[in-house]
C-alpha cells in the first residue's frame, strides 16, 4: 500500500535545506570585510611600529616644543646623540614626536580593548553559565550583576584604578568588571532558552551528567551572540582606556596612548589642535572598524539579533 | 455585480519567481484554476508546494523577494497583478479577505476585538460609529460567539483559540466580500474546535453566497468542506477536479500516494500478547504546578490526576487528547524530565517516580523519549554521528562499538551509515526524526516515549516515520508510549487507547473497543469532530 522504497520519495529529499556554511557567510559579507581589513592594517602598525620612521615615544628635546606637522627638527636620545627628526604630526609641549606616540598607542589600545573583552566574556560566561542552570546561586549572583550595572562603568574604572595604581593590567581588569554584568545576562538568558530545547531534554534522558551537558550542547550555541557581543566590548573598551588617560587616571603619561597624547594636548587646542587631532582620528577609525566587523558578524552568525536590533 | 456563471477569482498561467540560490527557480508555476460564487476551492499539497504562496499572490501581498513572473489573477473580471497598491488595499476587506492559521498573531494585541473589526469599517465605509457598533455587533453574533457585548470588549489574550478564529472570521466578513481566503485555518486548533470552525465556514459560505479558497494540508478537511480539490507539488498543480473524484479517483500518482499515506480510522482487532511481561506500569500518577506569585498567594494548577496504565513489552499505548489535556506531562513524567507529584511509575520492577536524580541516571537508558519538533531535537553543533553515541559512551560503551551499532540503527531506520558525518541542517525534518527515533534506541530502551513524534511531519513522511515505528516495535519488542492529538494516527498504530480530558483519563482499553464503541461522551465527542471520518483513506 504504500511505497516502501523511501529514496523513491524525492519530495523530502528535495527539501534538504542547503545552507551555505556560516564561515562562508561570514567571509562574503562587505561589512566584516571592510572592518577586518582596516583592523588588520592597525594591527600590522602596532606590530611593525619601530620601523615606521617612528623614534623612541618617550624622547624628548627641549629645543623642538610645540612643532607644526611635518615640521622638521632635532631630538636627543638616550645617549645624549641629537638626531635630525621630521615631525610629521608635530610635536607636544615636552618636545616629544606625536606621530611616534599615536603609533605606538596603537599597540595599548589594541591590547587593552581585546584583553578587555576576552577577561569580561571569559568571567561573564563562567557567572551566565552558573547562572543559568543553578537557580540558587542566580538570585544572589544577579543581584550583584544588578548593583554593578546600577553604577555608572566609568566611575567604577576610575575607582579600581585608582585604588590599584595605574598599570596595564589593572587598567584591563577595571575597564572589564563593568562589563561583566552585561555578558551574565546575555549568557544567562541564552542559558535558560537552551536548557528547555528538545536536545538537551534527550540529553538529560540519555543520561549525560549535567557539566558535560553545560559543556557540550549549551555552550558552542552560545558562541555566535559571544563572538558579536565580544566585538562590542572591545570597541568600548578601547573608548574607555582613552577616556581613564584623558583624564589621567589611567595609564602613567609618560606611556603612549591615544588618551594621554590627546590630555597632553588639551591645554594647548587653540594653538595647536592636531595634538588632539591625530590620536582623535585613530581612535575613532579604530572603534568604528571594530563596530562594523561586529555589525557584520551580528548579521551574519546571529541573524535573529540582527531583526531585533 | 458579478454573473452567477462566471468565476469569482481566475488564476491563469501563474508564475512566482523563488530567490535565485534556493531548491528551485519558482515557487508556483503555471498554476490555473478558478473559484465560482459559493464554491469552496481546496488547495491541498505538503509543505513547500506553495500553496500559501499562492494565496499571498491573490491577496497582493507577495513579499519582493517572490515576484510575479507570469500569468494574470482576475478578480471579478479584474486583473489585480496590473492594479496599484491604493487599489489592492480598497479591494481587500471589500471584495476579498483572509483568515490565517495562528489568531493570536494575526490580531493585535494591545486593541480590543471590537475595535479591531470596527477599525475595518472605518477604514472602508461612510458609517457613523452607532451604526459601526451595531454591525460589528451583528457580526460577532453571526460567528455565534457567545456574549457578543463582551467578546467586542475583550483582548485577544482573553479568548481562547476558538474563538479568535471566530473574531478573525468575523473581521474577514463583515463587509461581505465576495472571495475568502483561508489559510490553513483550523491546523493550531484541537479537532473539537476545529470542527466547529469548519462548519461555520461553511454555515456562512452558504449564507453570503461567498467564494472561498481554502488551504490545507489536511485531507480530512478536504473531505469535510471542499467542492473541488487542487493538488499542489512542488510549484505544479498536478490534478484538480470534484472532491469525489479526486478523494476517490484520484488520477496522479502523487494524489494517490498522498492519499494512501492518510491513516485510516480502523477499529480491527491486533493480535496482542497477554503474556508478554509489562515493560511500564503507571499507576495514580498525579503532577500539579504550584504557582507563587510575588506576594506568597499561591495557586496550585493540577496538569495531571491520577492516571494508570500499563504497557508490555512489543505493546503500543496511544495516550490521545487535546491541547492541556496534560498527555505531554505524563509522558514527562514517565521519562522523569519533570518530578511526578504524586503515584508510581513502575519500570520492570524499578519504582523510579521518587528516585532523586543521581540514582535515576544508571535507570535513564531503560527509557527514552522522541519529541515533536524535528528541527530542535538535534544539537545543531554537533554531527549525527556525536548525537548517536552520545548516549552509549554515557553508559560506558567503547566508541568504537558506539559507532558500529550506530551504523546499524541508522540502517533500521533506513538512513545511510553516511549520514554520521554529516550535521543536522543537512537534513529534512522525516530524516531528522528518524535521526532521533535512532538515536533513542540507542541505549537500547524498554519504553520508548513518542510526544507528538509524527504531529510536525508532512503527511507522506509522517508515514514513513509511522512505517519505522512500527517495524521497531515489532523487531525490538519494546513497549512504546505513542502520544498523539491525531485519531487517524492513533488508531493505526496503538494496540491500547487511553484518552486524556483536562488531566484525567476518561476511557482506557484495547483501541479497537474505543474507536469501535466509544463510552465515555468526551471520546464519543472526539471522534465526531475527526474532519473527513466517513471517507476512508489508505486505499
Amino acid at each position: 500500500m504504500l511505497p516502501t522504497n523511501f529514496e523513491a520519495l524525492s519530495v523530502e529529499a528535495a527539501s534538504v535545506q542547503r545552507q551555505a556554511s556560516a564561515w562562508q557567510r561570514v567571509r562574503d559579507n562587505t561589512s566584516v570585510r571592510i572592518g577586518a581589513a582596516v583592523l588588520a592594517v592597525l594591527v600590522a602598525i602596532a606590530l611593525a611600529a619601530p620601523w615606521l620612521g617612528t623614534v623612541d615615544p618617550s624622547l624628548f628635546d627641549p629645543a623642538s616644543r610645540d612643532l607644526k606637522p611635518l615640521a622638521s627638527g632635532e631630538i636627543t636620545t638616550l645617549e645624549g646623540e641629537t638626531l635630525a627628526h621630521r615631525f610629521l604630526m608635530g610635536s607636544d609641549s615636552f618636545g616629544r614626536d606625536i606621530y611616534s606616540r599615536v603609533i605606538y598607542g596603537t599597540r595599548v589600545s589594541l591590547l587593552v580593548g581585546v584583553c578587555t573583552a576576552l577577561v569580561a566574556l571569559s568571567i561573564g560566561v563562567l557567572f551566565g553559565l552558573v547562572s543559568g542552570f543553578l537557580r540558587k546561586v542566580d538570585a544572589v549572583l544577579m543581584r550583584v550583576m544588578d548593583g554593578l550595572m546600577a553604577i555608572p562603568a566609568i566611575l567604577i574604572a576610575i575607582a579600581l584604578v585608582a585604588m590599584w595604581k595605574g598599570s596595564l593590567l589593572t587598567v584591563i581588569v577595571a575597564i572589564a568588571i563593568p562589563e561583566i554584568p552585561r555578558v551574565t545576562r546575555l549568557v544567562r538568558s541564552m542559558v535558560l532558552t537552551i536548557r528547555e530545547e528538545p536536545y538537551v531534554e534527550a540529553a538529560v534522558s540519555l543520561g549525560t551528567p549535567q557539566a558535560l551537558i553545560l559543556w557540550r550542547h549549551v555552550l558552542p550555541n552560545t558562541v555566535a551572540p559571544l563572538i558579536v557581543q565580544g566585538t562590542f566590548i572591545c570597541a568600548s573598551g578601547i573608548l574607555t582606556e582613552a577616556i581613564l588617560s584623558f583624564l589621567g587616571v589611567g595609564l602613567p603619561p609618560d606611556i603612549p596612548t591615544w588618551g594621554n597624547v590627546m590630555a597632553e594636548g588639551r591645554a594647548q587646542f587653540n594653538d595647536h589642535p592636531h595634538n588632539i587631532f591625530f590620536p582623535g582620528i585613530f581612535l575613532a577609525v579604530t572603534v568604528l572598524a571594530v563596530n562594523i566587523l561586529g555589525d557584520g558578524l551580528r548579521d551574519t552568525l546571529d541573524p535573529k539579533m540582527a531583526r531585533r536590533t | 455585480m458579478n454573473p452567477p456563471d462566471l468565476p469569482i477569482l481566475e488564476v491563469q498561467d501563474l508564475t512566482i519567481a523563488l530567490p535565485s540560490g534556493g531548491d528551485r527557480a519558482t515557487a508556483v508555476q503555471h498554476v490555473s484554476f478558478s473559484v465560482g460564487r459559493g464554491e469552496i476551492l481546496c488547495l491541498v499539497g505538503e509543505s513547500g508546494s506553495g500553496k500559501s504562496v499562492i494565496a499571498q499572490g491573490v491577496m497582493g501581498l507577495l513579499p519582493k523577494s517572490l515576484p510575479l513572473t507570469g500569468g494574470r489573477i482576475v478578480l471579478q473580471g479584474e486583473d489585480i497583478t496590473a492594479a496599484s497598491p491604493a487599489r489592492l488595499r480598497e479591494l481587500r476587506a471589500t471584495r476579498m479577505s483572509m483568515i490565517f492559521q495562528e489568531p493570536m498573531t494575526a490580531l493585535n494585541p494591545v486593541m480590543t476585538c471590537g475595535d479591531q473589526i470596527d477599525e475595518v469599517l472605518r477604514q472602508h465605509t461612510g458609517l457613523g460609529a452607532a451604526e459601526r457598533r451595531a454591525k460589528v455587533l451583528d457580526i460577532v453574533r453571526e460567528v455565534l460567539l457567545p456574549e457578543p457585548e463582551r467578546m467586542v470588549a475583550s483582548y485577544p489574550h482573553q479568548l481562547s483559540g476558538g474563538q479568535r478564529q471566530r473574531i478573525m472570521i468575523a473581521m474577514a466578513l463583515v463587509l461581505d466580500p465576495v472571495l475568502l481566503i483561508a489559510d490553513e485555518p483550523t491546523t493550531a486548533l484541537d479537532v473539537t474546535t476545529q470542527a466547529q470552525i469548519l462548519k461555520l465556514v461553511l454555515e456562512l459560505q452558504r449564507r453570503h453566497g461567498t467564494g472561498v479558497l481554502f488551504i490545507t494540508h489536511d485531507f480530512g478537511v478536504v473531505a469535510e468542506i471542499a467542492h473541488r480539490v487542487a493538488v499542489l507539488r512542488l510549484g505544479d498543480l498536478v490534478e484538480i477536479g470534484a472532491r469525489d473524484e479526486v478523494l476517490r479517483r484520484p488520477r496522479h500518482d502523487y494524489t494517490r500516494m498522498l492519499i494512501g499515506a492518510v491513516p485510516t480510522l480502523r477499529t480491527d482487532q491486533r493480535p496482542v500478547d497477554h503474556a508478554a511481561p509489562v515493560a511500564l506500569r503507571v499507576q495514580n500518577l498525579a503532577k500539579t504546578y504550584d504557582e507563587r506569585s510575588w506576594f506568597g498567594k499561591r495557586r496550585v494548577v493540577p496538569a495531571a490526576a491520577d492516571v494508570s496504565f500499563e504497557i508490555r513489552r512489543g505493546q503500543t499505548l496511544g495516550i490521545v487528547g487535546e491541547s492541556g489535556s496534560g498527555k505531554s506531562t505524563v509522558a514527562r513524567c514517565v521519562v522523569r524530565l519533570i518530578d511526578p507529584s504524586a503515584g508510581s511509575i513502575r519500570l520492570g520492577s524499578d519504582e523510579i517516580a521518587e528516585l532523586p536524580r543521581g540514582h535515576l541516571r544508571p535507570l535513564r537508558r531503560r527509557v527514552q523519549i522522541v519529541f515533536q519538533d524535528p528541527y530542535r531535537s538535534l544539537n545543531p553543533r554537533r554531527t549525527v554521528g556525536e548525537a548517536m553515541i552520545e548516549g552509549p559512551m554515557n553508559f560506558g560503551m567503547a566508541r568504537e562499538a558506539a559507532l558500529t551499532r550506530a551504523e546499524d540503527l541508522l540502517r533500521l531506520v533506513r538512513m545511510p551509515p553516511a549520514s554520521m558525518q554529516r550535521y543536522p541542517h543537512q537534513f529534512s525534518g522525516g530524516q531528522r526524526q528518524r535521526i532521533c527515533i535512532a538515536r533513542a534506541l540507542m541505549v537500547e530502551p524498554e519504553v520508548l516515549v513518542a510526544d507528538e513524534a509524527v504531529s510536525a511531519l508532512d503527511v507522506s513522511v509522517q508515514a514513513q516515520v509511522l512505517e519505522v515505528l512500527e517495524e521497531i516495535r515489532k523487531r525490538l519488542q519494546v513497549a512504546m508510549l505513542f502520544i498523539t492529538h491525531d485519531l487517524r494516527v492513533a488508531s493505526q498504530v496503538c494496540d491500547l487507547l487511553a484518552v486524556m480530558s483536562q488531566g484525567r483519563v476518561v476511557e482506557y482499553g484495547p483501541a479497537h473497543e474505543v474507536f469501535g464503541a466509544p463510552q465515555h461522551a468526551y471520546t464519543r465527542a472526539l471522534f465526531a469532530a475527526a474532519p473527513g471520518r466517513d471517507f476512508a483513506f489508505g486505499h
